[in-house]
């Protein structure tokens, strides 16, 4: 076959993939408004019944960094979940697969679409901290929380779309993708949460004090993104 | 072991599929164990016989998903040997499920997976309009239609992505008459626009009328070829 004919048929490349999918992914969103009804109502929630249970200004002042990434956490299952519902529901993920579709591409822009949800998620979750714990946010804390999130959220999505396509043909995935996730984001809800802390100032934290935690949250972003990137199409075929 | 051959000119017509005893192994298990058969451009070609016999395997040898074990395999000119990724992006193979987003519009549906090859707005309007979606079905959600326009809608998508090859695994599964009448006469339609298509089913008498041989597979091996 001719060169000319060989590029007619080998699709898309892997970031027209990535722009796609992603864009797929938002309208799908759009369309169903899951992340509006059910995913923030849901991580709101969990916000209110964590004020309600420790019932403390003090003590929810303290823990508020703490509360808005296991919110965002638990926020995140539900939404990798649903993300990868929608590709599997009438075997649309095998068909992207059986098409030739670069399965980078397939990565990148799930995993794109999953922050720019966690993005408007943490905000949200930020917002409500600071209204229901009483979280109190300097100008070098805003550029800090600004950057934690970003970076806490794409490391998230990262991890979340690895293991959410790891789960996706796998038997009771909707127990076993919480099993798979949890412990690999520890570092994320610790790192997330102590640069958290240090944007606030809780117990008298610096704000200096939080950017070493944002290189933990990057490198992590990072490994995942990278090894995600490459592991996710063999990780589909088995 | 048969040798499936048809009547078109080879000179100017290279077969579409063309195996030459191909085995392929599912684990330990050979599910074809030397398999002959070409399929020329524009056929509609019936695989029949019992389940586990391979019907599946084979599509999804010729879709590049399975690999060549032994033996030699061609399809639309690449060998199934060397570049299998090249053959899944000309080829469209539809089972038992539509690969469609239910939250998506018919169009949006289409010019995804048209997208997935670069397809123009033009080629994408003309899939929908060619799979009769046209009009209102075309902006309505693909949770809101019937099982043959659903079915319809996931050959638009192999229209918008120029698949040459069509591999359609038990398509009227599902339907009911008239949705099967619907995939039947788009079937016929696509053939006469050049696509070839193959068709694992077990409705023999309705897929017979469709197609233009039947080729019957039993335990992994072409047993018998009838023209219809």
């Amino acid at each position: 076959m001719s060169n000319a004919g060989q590029q007619r048929f080998t699709g898309t490349t892997v970031i027209g993939t990535a722009r796609l999918i992603a864009a797929k992914d938002l309208r799908v969103e759009l369309r169903s408004r899951v992340l509006l009804n059910q995913v923030l109502p849901f991580a709101l929630i969990v916000m209110v019944m964590f004020a309600f249970a420790l019932d403390s200004d003090a003590v929810l002042e303290r823990v508020a960094p703490g509360l808005v990434w296991l919110a965002a956490l638990f926020s995140t299952l539900i939404m990798v979940s649903r993300s990868f519902a929608v590709e599997t529901a009438d075997g649309a993920l095998d068909q992207l697969r059986s098409a030739g579709v670069p399965a980078m591409g397939i990565f990148i822009g799930k995993m794109m679409a999953l922050m720019a949800q966690l993005v408007v998620l943490v905000t949200l979750l930020i917002i409500a901290a600071v209204v229901l714990y009483r979280a109190e946010l300097s100008w070098a804390g805003s550029v800090l929380l600004v950057t934690t999130g970003l970076t806490a959220t794409c490391g998230l999505a990262a991890v979340g779309t690895l293991y959410g396509g790891l789960a996706a043909g796998a038997k009771g995935r909707e127990t076993l993708l919480p099993l798979l996730l949890l412990p690999v984001v520890a570092p994320v809800l610790i790192g997330a949460t102590r640069a958290t802390e240090s944007a606030f100032g809780t117990r008298g934290v610096s704000t200096s004090q939080g950017w070493p935690w944002l290189g933990l949250l990057a490198v992590f972003a990072v490994l995942f993104s990278v090894s995600g990137a490459v592991a996710f199409g063999p990780l589909l075929d088995d | 072991m048969s040798t499936v051959s048809h009547g078109h000119d080879p000179a100017t017509l290279e077969p579409v599929v063309d195996l030459c005893d191909a085995v392929a192994v599912l684990g330990s298990f050979p599910a074809l164990a030397g398999v002959t058969m070409t399929v020329q451009r524009g056929e509609i070609v019936l695989l029949s016989g019992p389940n586990g016999a391979g019907k599946t395997t084979l599509l999804r040898l010729c879709a590049g998903l399975v690999a060549l074990e032994r033996g030699r395999g061609r399809v639309l000119g690449v060998d199934l040997a060397n570049d299998r990724e090249l053959v899944r992006h000309r080829v469209g193979m539809i089972g038992h499920s539509n690969g469609l987003y239910g939250d998506l519009t018919v169009t949006e549906n289409v010019r995804f997976w048209g997208r997935t090859v670069g397809a123009s707005e033009s080629e994408i309007d003309l899939a929908v309009s060619r799979m009769g979606l046209d009009g209102r079905l075309a902006h309505l959600p693909v949770s809101r239609l019937s099982a043959g326009q659903r079915r319809r809608t996931a050959l638009a998508g192999l229209v918008a992505r120029r698949a040459e090859l069509w591999l359609l695994d038990e398509p009227h599964a599902g339907l009911d008459a008239a949705g099967r009448d619907e995939l039947d006469s788009v079937l016929k339609m696509a053939a006469t626009a050049g696509a070839t298509v193959i068709v694992a089913s077990h409705e023999l008498e309705r897929a017979s009328k469709l197609a233009t041989r039947q080729v019957e597979v039993i335990a992994g091996q072409v047993r018998k070829v009838v023209a219809l």
